[in-house]
């Protein structure tokens, strides 16, 4: 096996400005005090994952799993460290980028499509795939400004999942859309998975890790506090101790 | 659904994102096409006279040079001044606008690039070809002009037009790329930019003729070597390129304005210039490459 994503020693740092404008900022030196403050969001943090693995990221909030996984898609850049993957990246990440809502929801497949990175032939192949998967075919040529807000969601979704990626990133909750909808995503997600395709998920609902992933990753305060079987994770996280109030969704 | 049941990604590993730069732009160009589409398309939803207000703001502000600075102040008493005005105008438009509207690019499109990676270049050549499209209506507009003044074929004045145009989409991309990076980091990029545009305007030879340029070395006003400050300002020269192509084949002694209107090796000029242009763009690439790093986290 050969690995899909390699994350070494890498160290994201943020500057926090605590000024805007000159005046603050001269001010604010003249009394000595500091003015820019860099924040290690994600610190020497170094694993693989193999090809074909699903992965599951865990970690309280702010603990810098998003950050991670923009360093994973290209969005960001290390400042040390590198990380490297092989092949397509897609996922879950910022559902509906470019919906634009003054046009239609057949306009905002292709533009979405493309800002995704298919290409025109994949996403005439597709489709009616994902219009199927939406289930907005009744609404293709209405402005997306007018679909509610779980319409929306479900055709930003639809889109991604039909990417063609060999690595799958997921950093939102399924909590769009109602039951039925949320049931065919992890269905989706999971023929993903069989297919081969190197999984990446985020999550803090502890039955879905289980039921996706063997092996987890958690994070405290940017650093990489646990790697291993999922069950131990859950454990490492306490999460386990009290009752999940996620515990019954799907 | 086609996917194989074994799923092996080829090739080897390599950070995310492949190259980036401006080849990157033109690999994806089928996002461009519909990003571009897109624009055009909001642009002018909902408005009465849609793409008509492309017409409609640098005709207004011909009419005011026309009649405030030709009129009034007199600056009219050259051949075809509404011509030479107009010329300008057309090539010059393309660099403001790509300026004005590149430099925002970036913030403006900030919820795509901060969660999805894509070429970032995108959106500064986007501007470009936005401010390209609203240019060819006005070169009609143009052409027409040209006939009623007696405009007649003139290759090398084609020659001149084409060298002209390319020069300043050249240069226009240049700023929307460093500026649009630059406003990332300092929003006061754009108020900065919204200043030197309106001191572009008198920095060319539009509504006033290269001739005043000469004419105020010879009283004294200028210094010599002030000329030649002048003509190393390559906005000025890709305006001098077009006024060949439009404004002295309209003239009524067409080779005389052609030689006494221009200034010697407009030529060279021109191409020296379309090289400095390119090196400035490989650098402004490279500077917005390195600056492209910490988009995601300073937007
Ligand atoms: N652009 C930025 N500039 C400064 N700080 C940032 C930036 N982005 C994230 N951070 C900080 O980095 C830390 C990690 O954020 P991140 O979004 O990765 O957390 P997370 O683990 O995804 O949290 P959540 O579970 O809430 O999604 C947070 O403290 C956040 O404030
Ligand atoms: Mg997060």
């Amino acid at each position: 096996m050969s690995p899909s994503i390699v994350v070494d020693g890498v160290t994201k740092e943020f500057s926090i400005r605590s000024t805007r404008t000159l005046k603050q900022r001269v001010v604010k030196r003249l009394r000595g005090e500091e003015v820019v403050h860099s924040f290690r969001a994600i610190e020497d943090v170094s694993f693989d994952v193999e090809d074909g693995e699903s992965i599951a990221l865990m970690g309280l909030n702010g603990s810098g799993k998003s950050t991670l996984l923009k360093l994973i898609s290209g969005v960001m850049r290390p400042d040390q460290g590198r990380v490297l993957t092989r092949g397509r990246i897609a996922g879950l990440i910022g559902l509906g980028a470019g919906f634009h809502p003054q046009l239609s929801g057949r306009a905002n497949v292709y533009l979405n499509g493309a800002i995704l990175g298919m290409t025109e032939a994949e996403i005439n192949a597709k489709f009616t795939y994902i219009i199927d998967f939406a289930e907005v075919g009744r609404f293709l040529d209405t402005e997306v400004g007018h679909y509610s807000s779980g319409m929306q969601a479900r055709l930003g979704f639809a889109v991604a999942i039909h990417t063609d990626c060999d690595i799958f990133l997921i950093d939102e909750t399924l909590a769009v859309g109602d039951r039925p909808f949320k049931r065919k995503c992890l269905k989706r997600i999971n023929d993903l998975r069989r297919e081969g395709r190197t999984i990446f998920y985020v999550s803090h609902n502890t039955n879905q890790v289980e039921r996706l992933c063997k092996r987890a990753l958690v994070l405290e305060q940017g650093k990489l506090g646990f790697d291993g079987p999922v069950h131990d994770a859950i454990r490492h996280l306490h999460y386990d101790e009290d009752e999940d109030p996620d515990a019954g969704e799907v | 659904m086609t996917a194989p049941a074994a799923h092996h990604p080829a090739g080897p590993l390599a950070p995310p994102g492949g190259a980036g730069g401006l080849a990157e732009v033109f690999r994806r160009r089928y996002l461009l096409r519909l990003l571009l589409r897109k624009e055009l398309q909001v642009r002018y939803q909902g408005s009465v006279v849609g793409l008509a207000w492309s017409y409609v703001k640098p005709l207004v502000r011909f009419f005011m040079y026309f009649f405030v600075m030709g009129i009034l102040l007199g600056l009219n008493r050259f051949e075809d001044f509404a011509l030479h005005i107009f010329a300008g105008m057309v090539v010059l438009h393309l660099f403001t606008e790509t300026l004005g509207a590149g430099t925002k690019s970036i913030v403006r499109n900030k919820s795509l690039i901060t969660k999805v990676q894509l070429p970032r270049e995108t959106f500064p050549v986007s501007s470009l070809l936005v401010s390209a499209y609203h240019v060819v209506p006005q070169l009609i507009v143009l052409a027409v002009m040209a006939l009623v003044y007696g405009w007649h074929f003139d290759p090398v004045g084609i020659g001149a037009g084409l060298l002209g145009l390319v020069l300043m989409g050249v240069l226009a991309l240049t700023v929307a790329l460093f500026f649009g990076a630059l406003n990332v980091f300092y929003r006061d990029t754009q108020n900065f930019v919204d200043t030197i545009s309106i001191f572009i305007t008198w920095s060319v030879p539009m509504i006033y003729p290269l001739e005043r340029i000469y004419a105020a070395t010879e009283r004294g006003a200028l210094p010599d070597w002030g000329v030649q400050l002048y003509l190393c300002n390559p906005l000025a020269e890709a305006v001098l390129l077009f006024q060949r192509c439009w404004w002295t084949p309209a003239a009524e002694d067409s080779a005389t304005a052609a030689r006494e209107q221009m200034p010697s090796y407009l030529f060279e000029r021109g191409f020296i210039s379309l090289g400095v242009a390119l090196v400035l763009l490989y650098l402004a690439q490279r500077r917005f490459t390195r600056l492209e790093g910490s988009f995601a986290e300073r937007l």
